[in-house]
């Protein structure tokens, strides 16, 4: 399986409004130890070493 | 004269007099330790004539390296030594892991049913080198040619080109003597090394770790306790518990790097510290004294070739690595025996000297592999830069929650024996079987009828032959691979060496590693294998 780069959320406007009010509240700090545990957790769902890879590499660009 | 380094634990080969140089030897092994110790064992068995020179006369004092693994005990074994270490060491399945206060998670390390000896045990270095000793004196006895000598100090080596010249120095004056080749196993700081001029290049990590063994008579559980950000007073980034024999817990602290070493080494201070650690689960401080203390900065580094002419060096003078994940001693017996057979088949004239170039292919390969794990170890537990600390913390709040962070929390990857994978002298497999028994690869244990299968992988070239398939022994290039035939094969020797076959061939080497496996016997390959091995012709597809 190929790294999704194609729209895949039906709701982005909602997502994206919770993934912000995720970080309601919270210090510089605090909000980058969230979003290190967030990419854990998605990473680990993802699983596949390739797709990581891909998604490594995409956010490099 | 030959000045004393340090304090010894016990004697085992103490100075015998000056001695009376008559011949060349063979092979001279600088350095009495586990490796030394391990590679005379080895060629002393196989009946090439080796000569150990130490500066003392026993293991220097302290517990040293304590974890010793599986392979290490095949390797023991095989030379004869591993009983009395199984039956001395401790044998830990618990671990728990803390951050600060919390703790996170705990695991059980069930052993996988099938080998004569487990994962690993926990023995002070100088029983270990002990019982390396005992076999060595149990090998002498038995017409072994095996010499060592204590307070024997090596001052210079010259490689003349054809042999190589060594000073020694006794209490009783200098004298030089002649080898074919030279390992020198003399440690980290292996004046070998510096006394032919080579580096040791490597990356440092600015650490410092303050070793505490104390003696404790309470009942306290056997396993072993990790801290990332103890919670103690000045306990530093981590802490370490656990168990050796002898009611001697080994307690480590990782200090940093700008300490005054005198300051910590203070006993008041160790002990301040020792007592928070002991009552952080319990609440009470049990009775314990201090039995050895040492400081110690570790480094990641190996020479850039094992060899220098006629020398070689292996054991930690040849790579070091941090002690996350017990790779020091460890992969030192492994250099030990990759060694062992190249110099007998070379020094009995059956093999080329070329043999001898794949022990540093090899075991740097190997040493590279310890290398990468012990550094990604330690930049797990000592976070460099701000991310790395970020998501150091992230994986360890996530671990006391969920399964799935837990193989992220990395206090020391376990050492394991190196696969040579794509190296000259292996293949072919043509039975595509397991992957754990692929050419390369460390033969894994098994139960057989009548004991364990390494039991008949003990001396030499083998042609282990599992099922019903008629085979003989193969002799080529003046090596012989005897049979060993196992008929029935129990499960779990099926599970490890047929998978979905019936039946199978393995050619192995002298150091229990596999060449190559095939469906079915045929002379003809196993000799196009061997001579490969042997370097007689090229290794891989003669025969596919």
């Amino acid at each position: 399986m190929a790294l999704m780069l194609e729209p895949n959320i039906s709701d982005p406007d909602g997502f994206y409004d919770t993934l912000l009010a995720a970080h309601d509240g919270l210090s510089a700090a605090q909000s980058t130890d969230f979003n290190a545990r967030l990419i854990l957790i998605l990473a680990n769902h993802i699983g596949d070493r390739a797709v990581l890879s891909e998604a490594l590499a995409a956010a490099a660009e | 004269m030959v000045e004393t380094r340090y304090s010894t634990e016990f004697t085992l080969y103490p100075y015998l007099g000056f001695p009376q140089e008559k011949t060349r030897h063979p092979v001279v092994v600088i350095g009495a330790g586990p490796v030394g110790l391990a590679l005379a064992l080895d060629l002393g068995q196989m009946g090439t004539p080796v000569l150990v020179l130490d500066d003392h006369e026993g293991p220097g004092q302290g517990s040293k390296a304590i974890c010793f693994s599986k392979r290490t005990l095949d390797i023991a074994h095989r030379l004869g030594a591993a009983a009395p270490m199984v039956e001395k060491g401790v044998i830990w399945q618990v671990g728990k892991v803390f951050h600060g206060q919390d703790k996170l998670f705990e695991f059980n390390l069930l052993p996988e049913e099938g080998h004569r000896n487990p994962a690993f045990i926990n023995l002070q270095q100088p029983l270990f080198e002990k019982y390396l000793h005992d076999a060595v004196t149990a090998a002498q006895s038995e017409g072994a040619p095996i010499q060592i000598r204590g307070r024997n100090r090596v001052t210079a080596i010259a490689d003349q080109g054809n042999f190589v010249r060594i000073d020694v120095g006794t209490p009783d004056g200098a004298y030089q003597l002649e080898a074919d080749y030279v390992v020198a196993c003399d440690g980290a700081r292996s004046p070998s090394r510096d006394m032919l001029d080579l580096t040791f290049d490597g990356r440092v990590f600015e650490d410092n770790f303050l070793i505490a063994d104390v003696r404790m008579k309470a009942d306290f559980p056997t396993e072993r306790w990790f801290w990332f950000q103890p919670p103690f007073e000045g306990a530093g980034q981590s802490a370490l518990l656990h168990k050796q024999p002898d009611d001697i817990w080994r307690i480590d602290f990782q200090l940093g790097w700008e300490i005054d070493r005198k300051r910590e080494l203070d006993p008041a201070r160790i002990r301040t510290r020792v007592d928070a650690m002991l009552s952080s689960q319990t609440g009470t401080i049990p009775d314990y004294e201090l039995v050895w203390t040492s400081i110690y900065t570790f480094q990641c580094r190996r020479m850039r070739d094992f060899r220098k002419g006629r020398v070689f060096f292996a054991g930690d003078a040849a790579h070091q690595v941090s002690p996350f994940g017990a790779r020091g001693a460890n992969s030192g017996l492994q250099d030990a025996e990759n060694l062992a057979w190249r110099l007998d088949l070379v020094c009995k004239g059956i093999a080329a000297p070329g043999l001898l170039d794949h022990y540093c292919t090899e075991r740097m390969f190997a040493a590279d592999e310890n290398i990468l794990n012990s550094s990604r170890a330690t930049d797990f537990m000592t976070p460099k830069t701000g991310v790395s600390r970020q998501f150091r913390n992230a994986v360890l709040h996530l671990a006391g929650r969920h399964a799935f962070a837990r193989p992220f929390v990395n206090s020391g990857r376990l050492s394991v024996p190196c696969t040579y994978d794509g190296f000259a002298g292996f293949g072919p497999d043509m039975l595509s079987g397991p992957k754990v028994t692929r050419p390369g690869a460390a033969c894994p244990d098994a139960p057989v009828a009548d004991g364990y299968l390494l039991d008949h992988l003990s001396t030499g070239f083998a042609l282990l032959v599992i099922g019903d398939i008629a085979a003989a022994p193969v002799t080529t290039a003046g090596v012989t691979a005897e049979t060993v035939h196992i008929t029935a094969p129990t499960d779990a020797l099926a599970a490890r060496y047929l998978g979905d076959h019936p039946g199978a061939v393995y050619l192995i080497r002298p150091d229990q590693h596999v060449i190559a496996r095939w469906q079915t016997f045929d002379a003809k390959n196993v000799t196009a294998a061997l001579r490969a091995t042997l370097g007689q012709e090229a290794a891989n597809g003669a025969d596919a």
